[in-house]
């Protein structure tokens, strides 16, 4: 069932395919929605509890006011940076094996940001009052500090979660007119108010592919800038360890790292539930797998620039820190950190042999235990050993934070098992336009041709 | 008679079309062409209007680096407390308001722009055909003159494998 090479399906074979899960519901979808739906309804009722009852059944407390939950906004917004940024490159750089995988991407994106965003909310025990924090000026007569990296954050965040949404938007309005117009009643209104009225015009292919193109320049910028953001709401702050100018660099890179890991998790379940093996190719693990092992490289060389300098600036305090994690309380962690982020990639995705479908899955299964275990450690025992004796304390996360932790994973997968089951998640028209390659656009990867370069 | 049009499964085929239309005296903007995808290797993918998509983003982003700009300055100056020792107007911090709102600004264009240009969220769209998104292109004249039709489907129908639709 191919017609060019031996591994793009035609075009009728992908609508199908990929118009499958939307137009058939298995008992399958519903049991997983059941069992992901119990464990958010569980983190939402350990929050409500929370409210009710006080911040003080969590386990933050003076002297460590960010525990689990400003490590799960670092985390997420860190995860968050596997879409939009790398689908935005991969389509500036025309790379022929993006198609299947840009969509994936910008879903976690999305979906990353929103769960991210809740954090701050969350941490602040009374959520009704979020409004106080939103730049407005009020009669409160406290008006919008725009010195603060929590501002910055919040102008940051919101920027990248509407460019990314829309820069995941645009491309699938093409796809909602095909939905549309297989779909019947009440479907049919929805898909087609989504669609725009889109017919497919030559005008129209025109405007959206120079859109893409112009979101994607305008998109990169904004993520780099969104996790160097993240990183100042540390670097600014003189606490020991944390006020390093490297940390931009090291959170970006970071949160692309992570990002890369959990997208091709994603991918791998998509591509084993959804039956898409003939369009999520072992190629495209292996292409993402070099990826992971480049970052991995690269989150190495800033581990090692941050604790050289560290260790050579010997400043007490610092040191203090350094050796908590280095030797004392918290080394196992550090060390399983350094482990999962880079031994285990190193090795799995490193030697060929290993850099299978199987091994990508779980070399990032790891990168992203360790990048949690990172932003945990980049908080807590820094706060827990600050300058002087009285300001020293230990943390201990409580049920209702463990829960609500696990409770955003399982959010996670829900939002994106049902986006999966109302959207083709994987870009139809994206796919099919490659049987009809231009001058300048490229035919996707192949077995033989990993990059999908042109090869006459 | 709303359009004539024809349904056809190879782009070659739709070409041909198109090029008869042309022949026929059709002028470009009067050809309506509907494809599943976008098709950069035929000539008819080519007949749109040039785009200022790239300055209207840019547009944009000056509109809303100028709000940002007006934003910072406004309430800071407004209510005037010293932090940290920074200047009541701290450009410095600022740069990051700008830099996103700058961002903000030409991404907002560069949508409403597709919308407007592309002719999306219309309430009267012209003809349209499901089986497009089954794959198939369309090729057709919206609102022809009465004396046309006759010679417009037989510009459509010379292509073999062709079905004509009148509505």
């Amino acid at each position: 069932m191919s017609s060019v090479g031996t591994m793009q399906p035609v075009p009728d074979q992908v609508r199908a395919d990929l118009l499958r899960p939307l137009l058939r519901t298995s008992w399958k979808f519903y049991s997983l929605v059941l069992i992901l739906g119990a464990i958010v309804v569980a983190a939402l009722a350990a929050w409500a509890t929370q409210m009710t009852l006080g911040f003080g059944i969590s386990g933050i407390r003076w002297p460590i006011y960010w525990g689990f939950y400003v490590t799960n906004f670092v985390f997420w917004i860190g995860i968050s940076h596997a879409g939009t940024l790398i689908s935005a490159i991969l389509r500036l750089v025309n790379a022929g094996w993006r198609r299947p995988v840009t969509r994936c991407a910008e879903v976690i994106t999305a979906f990353a940001l929103m769960i991210g965003a809740m954090f701050p909310i969350i941490h602040l025990g009374r959520p009704w009052l979020a409004f106080w924090l939103f730049p407005y000026p009020s009669e409160r007569m406290i008006w919008p500090n725009f010195r603060s990296p929590l501002v910055w954050d919040f102008f940051a965040i919101n920027t990248y979660l509407t460019g990314s949404v829309l820069f995941l938007f645009l491309p699938m309005i093409p796809d909602f007119a095909v939905v549309r117009d297989r779909a019947t009643g009440m479907r049919r209104r929805i898909y087609g108010a989504l669609a725009l009225g889109w017919r497919g015009t030559p005008t129209q292919w025109h405007r959206l592919e120079t859109a893409m193109q112009i979101m994607a320049v305008a998109i990169i910028p904004v993520a780099v800038s969104v996790h160097t953001i993240v990183s100042f709401d540390f670097s600014m702050a003189p606490v020991p360890l944390w006020q390093s100018t490297i940390f931009g660099p090291y959170f970006v890179a970071g949160a692309i790292f992570s990002g890369i890991a959990g997208l091709i998790i994603a991918m791998a379940l998509l591509r084993r539930f959804l039956h898409l093996e003939r369009y999520l190719h072992p190629v495209h693990f292996q292409n993402l797998g070099k990826l992971l092992l480049m970052m991995a490289l690269l989150w190495g060389y800033f581990v090692f620039n941050e604790r050289l300098v560290t260790y050579y600036g010997n400043r007490v305090s610092d040191m203090q820190v350094f050796w908590r994690t280095q030797r004392l309380t918290f080394a196992p962690l550090y060390w399983t950190m350094v482990g999962c982020n880079f031994v285990l990639p190193l090795v799995i995705m490193g030697i060929s042999r290993f850099r299978t479908i199987t091994g990508c899955v779980i070399a990032s299964i790891g990168v992203v235990i360790g990048m949690w275990l990172e932003r945990f450690l980049i908080i807590v025992p820094a706060l827990g050993h600050k300058y002087l004796p009285y300001s020293f304390g230990v943390y201990r996360p409580q049920p209702v934070e463990i829960v609500i932790t696990i409770g955003t994973f399982a959010a996670m997968a829900l939002l994106y098992v049902l986006f999966a089951k109302f959207v083709p998640i994987i870009s139809m028209w994206e796919l099919t336009a490659v049987q009809h390659p231009g001058p300048a656009l490229i035919p996707p990867a192949t077995a033989e041709h990993p990059l999908g370069e042109t090869h006459a | 008679m709303k359009a004539i049009y024809g349904l056809y499964t190879e782009g070659t085929a739709a070409q041909r079309a198109v090029d008869h239309l042309r022949a026929a005296g059709v002028a470009d903007t009067d050809i309506t062409i509907l494809s599943p995808e976008p098709r950069e290797d035929l000539a008819f993918s080519h007949m749109h209007a040039p785009t200022y998509m790239w300055w209207f983003a840019c547009l944009g982003g000056l509109i809303g680096c100028a709000t940002a700009i007006a934003l910072v300055y406004i309430t800071e100056t407004s209510w005037p407390l010293v932090v940290g020792g920074l200047p009541i107007v701290a450009w410095w911090p600022n740069l990051i308001i700008m830099f996103e709102l700058t961002m903000l600004g030409a991404i907002a264009a560069t949508v409403i722009t597709l919308v407007v240009s592309g002719g999306l969220a219309r309430t009267r769209q012209g003809i349209y055909d499901p089986e497009v998104s089954s794959g198939s292109i369309l090729v057709g004249v919206e609102r022809p003159a009465l004396a046309a039709i006759a010679a417009y489907e037989q510009a459509l129908s010379t292509t073999p494998g062709a079905r004509i639709k009148k509505i």
